[in-house]
């Protein structure tokens, strides 16, 4: 599959590259605009994640272009601490709104499916995918 | 990418780019502090209409912006969040609380001369 997109994250200059290079996939996809907001925002948090807590890891975007369905597949994968209770980073309200802090509730609900797997010292990866209507 | 500020009389307008990265944020963030002290400003409106997507981390720091600008005894209004942009922003849980909002410069404009005529 060539519409894959793979950019590593080592500075904020790099988190405005990865949710520019997400709004073009959404756009090339046909995503409308608010959907394509939806993603890049999506794209910027987790990014800045990775560059909060593990200060370097990737982002990596997959067009789908399924016959049922098309979409975007974004993984956020780093190689840091790993997060120490999943079940409390998703729960709303565990980092102060709006403020420093994982913000995983709120990009759940900015995409379709969500799916973290973390291992302490090993690091974590965050699997999204966002579909067309 | 430099946000340029502009001065309009006893105002600041900052208006920002698209591809803004966090330095580019913070460097407002102290630009504007400076500049409202120099010109003993009243008032300071971020125009947002070119950012394509609040964060976080901006939200953060434009609430940081308003909070310090208001201790110098200015008001800020943040002008052209984009409807997709507040959109993500809901969703996302982000708020802006305590912040003026205005749909353009026009009005964010207007906002200021009001409150800088009648301050509360």
């Amino acid at each position: 599959m060539d519409n894959e997109i793979q950019v590593p994250i080592n500075s904020d200059q790099d988190i405005v590259i990865a949710r520019q290079k997400g709004r073009l996939l959404a756009a090339a996809l046909g995503f409308s605009s608010v959907d394509a907001t939806l993603m890049a925002t999506a794209i910027s948090e987790l990014a800045r994640n990775i560059l909060t807590y593990a200060k370097s890891g990737e982002i990596r975007l997959t067009a789908i272009n399924g016959s049922a369905r098309r979409g975007i597949r974004l993984v956020a994968r780093d190689q840091g601490p790993g997060i120490n209770d999943i079940q409390q980073a998703l729960r709303d309200g565990f980092s102060t709104s709006g403020s420093l802090g994982l913000g995983l509730p709120g990009v759940r609900r900015l995409v379709d499916e969500f799916e973290i797997v973390s291992e302490k010292n090993r690091g974590t990866t965050v699997t999204a995918q966002k579909w067309k209507p | 990418m430099e946000v340029p500020i502009l001065k309009q009389g006893d105002f600041l307008i900052a208006t920002i780019q698209a591809a803004l990265a966090d330095a580019d944020l913070l460097h407002l963030r102290a630009a504007l502090l400076q500049q409202v002290v120099r010109f003993r400003s009243r008032g300071v409106i971020v125009d947002v209409t070119s950012l394509d997507v609040m964060d976080s981390f901006a939200s953060r720091t434009l609430r940081e912006i308003a909070q310090m600008i208001r201790l110098r005894g200015a008001e800020t209004v943040i002008v052209g969040i984009q409807p997709e942009v507040a959109f993500a922003m809901v969703q996302l849980g982000l708020k802006l609380e305590h912040v003026a909002t205005a749909l353009d410069l026009e009005e964010g404009l207007a906002h200021l001369k009001r409150k800088s005529e009648s301050p509360a």
